[in-house]
């Protein structure tokens, strides 16, 4: 790969998820007017249009494109580290981990906050890195390795097993409760804020910046851990590296919007058909597309019952599943 | 006498009880061209890893060039030794000259491009396997022999010293196997790397070799010129068959002998 159409590739989908950013916050259930908005004569407080598109439409927006980048990215990652095109995010047990958190927290009715930070996000998180300890703990060998066949197998497991404790939990918990369960299994960037944004964004950029980091490694490992070993790379630190990387991200994004579907597995196939599998152009590519799909895919959410909102992970697997089953069909007739 | 290019000494390893290599040494010359033969499970396959550092031994030391391996920096390593495997399953659609330039992976710094030179080397590995004509076609559409082939171009793109295969012609049909041996004894003998394969076909490694060791259990059990390995009563212990000897062009030939 050269620098130049390197630059070009990039320059085209930087372009499309700046048109993103700049449509979306227009639309939307209640007509704003950008010129009340940005009028400096009105007040702030009685300026509802002001107030929709920057309290309300723009931490949603960059929250979605925060979880979508997120999301693609470690999708592409876990694709690349499994050698196994059908593996997303959530196949290693950090959804269902974080679930599980969220699922506690709820049934404990934790509305206290510590240091700012909410409960169920937190108890999301730390549900998602036990998710992982657990699952890499089991699996690692004497040589420090992770053996993709028993890793997946682990991660399998390990969902199953959480989503069993959710589903418990949920069963034993009350009306209220089990809305607010429901609702956080969906999916959703509906409620948020700048601080919210402002939390999350630097573990997702330097996560993102670490996986650009190895991500030549990675291309190697992608077509084999022994021949990657041979070219010179580290193949166990890099699996480490890459998958607690891409984990941690997850996690984090997880923690705020709950488990959004399909954006992770599907992003990364749509992204692969126009710029190949190279992971150098892949990670900053799905990171703008997935950014520009959930945000586009939030938009309809918020749009298609309006007033009534969508949760947006209802609107990405009904039209990834669809995308899924084609893919499928397309590769046994390879 | 040329000088040992990699010395092994005294290298066992399990890979989880039942030791695969035992007490096993080695010297490897420069310009070597050696077929690593034996029955399957006779530790070919993990010997050449461990030579690749793709392995470690859990006993037993290794020399490179003088130095002892665990001492070397991977890239510098794969700098001067090359490994192939025996096949070569891709998930992802890499095209055949993307394949070729990651041989560069050992020259290149983190968050950087291949320059000038990264494909230029490329290519000149690419016309020494012949694969320059399907650069552009996508690895997994191409054949069986042409996959081996491009695999060498990308080991060769490592500008290796040393290159280890294993089994480069299994599975291959017989043009192809006499193919990718004649390029490798070109670069044996014309681009003085050193060679050091694992065969299960005894005739071929016969008359490409200068070299033949012969595993059987994790151990040496013969080695020096294909006439001093090649042995009737050594052939018959360690495969448990019953073989005559021939000759042909001035080359051993083995046969099976098939009761009828």
């Amino acid at each position: 790969m050269n620098s130049r159409s390197y630059t070009m590739t990039l320059s085209l989908f930087f372009l499309l998820f700046i048109i993103t950013l700049c449509v979306t916050p227009l639309i939307g259930s209640s007509k704003i007017s950008l010129a009340r908005a940005f009028s400096d004569t009105i007040n702030i407080s009685n300026n509802t249009d002001a107030i929709i598109l920057f309290q309300v439409r723009f931490p949603r927006i960059l929250l979605g494109a925060l979880t979508g980048a997120a999301l693609s990215v470690a999708g592409a990652i876990f694709q690349a580290l499994l050698r196994n095109d059908l593996a997303a995010p959530f196949t290693l047990g950090v959804s269902s981990g974080a679930a599980l958190g969220a699922v506690i927290a709820i049934a404990l009715n934790l509305h206290v906050s510590l240091l700012g930070f909410s409960m169920v996000p937190l108890f999301a998180f730390l549900g998602s890195l036990g998710a992982i300890i657990l699952v890499f703990s089991l699996v690692r060998t004497r040589h420090g390795e992770f053996p993709t066949g028993v890793l997946l197998l682990a991660g399998v497991t390990a969902n199953f097993f959480f989503a069993a404790m959710v589903m418990f939990i949920h069963y034993l918990a009350d009306f209220s409760q089990s809305f607010r369960i429901i609702r956080w299994l969906m999916g959703g960037l509906d409620i948020t804020d700048y601080k919210t944004v402002l939390s999350i964004s630097p573990v997702v950029f330097l996560g993102i910046f670490i996986l650009m980091f190895i991500s030549r490694d990675l291309n190697l490992i992608s077509t084999g851990v022994h021949s990657a070993s041979s070219r010179g790379v580290d193949v166990a630190r890099i699996q480490k590296v890459g998958f607690i990387t891409a984990s941690l991200i997850t996690g984090t994004v997880v923690a705020t919007s709950g488990p959004i579907g399909f954006v992770g597995l599907i992003v990364p196939h749509i992204v692969r058909l126009f710029v190949g599998p190279d992971l150098r152009i892949l990670i900053p590519t799905c990171m703008l597309f997935g950014a520009s799909f959930l945000v586009a895919c939030d938009t309809l959410a918020r749009m298609l019952l309006a007033p009534t909102e969508i949760p947006v992970g209802i609107i990405t697997a009904i039209l990834g599943g669809p995308f899924f089953v084609w893919l499928l069909k397309r590769k046994r007739q390879v | 006498m040329t000088q040992a290019l990699m010395r092994l000494e005294d290298i066992s390893f399990a890979y989880e009880t039942t030791p695969v290599l035992r007490d096993l040494s080695i010297s490897i010359r420069e310009q070597d061209f050696i077929g690593l033969i034996g029955p399957n499970g006779s530790g070919k396959s993990t010997l050449l890893k461990i030579m690749g550092a793709i392995l470690k031994p859990d006993s037993g030391s290794i020399q490179f060039k003088e130095s002892s391996l665990p001492k070397f920096n991977k890239k510098l390593f794969a700098q001067s030794v090359s490994w192939i495997p025996q096949d070569h399953p891709m998930v992802f659609p890499f095209k055949v000259s993307e394949i070729v330039l990651m041989g560069r992976h050992p020259y290149l710094s983190p968050l950087s491009f291949e320059s000038e030179e990264d494909f230029e080397i490329s290519r000149s590995a690419m016309e020494i396997t012949m694969t320059s004509q399907f650069a552009d076609r996508y690895f997994n559409e191409i054949s069986g022999g042409e996959k081996q082939r491009v695999m060498i171009a990308s080991a060769l793109a490592q500008n290796p010293e040393m290159m280890l295969l294993d089994e480069p012609t299994a599975a291959l049909d017989l043009k192809y196997q006499i193919q990718i041996l004649s390029i490798l004894k070109n670069l044996n003998a014309g681009h003085k790397r050193t060679l050091i394969m694992a065969m299960h076909d005894l005739n071929l490694a016969s008359s490409f070799c200068n070299r033949l060791i012969l595993l059987n259990e994790g151990k040496i059990v013969r080695d020096g010129t294909p006439e001093q390995v090649l042995e009737k009563n050594i052939l018959e212990q360690v495969y448990g068959i019953e073989v005559d000897l021939g000759s042909h062009d001035g080359n051993i030939r083995v046969h099976p002998v098939i009761s009828r």
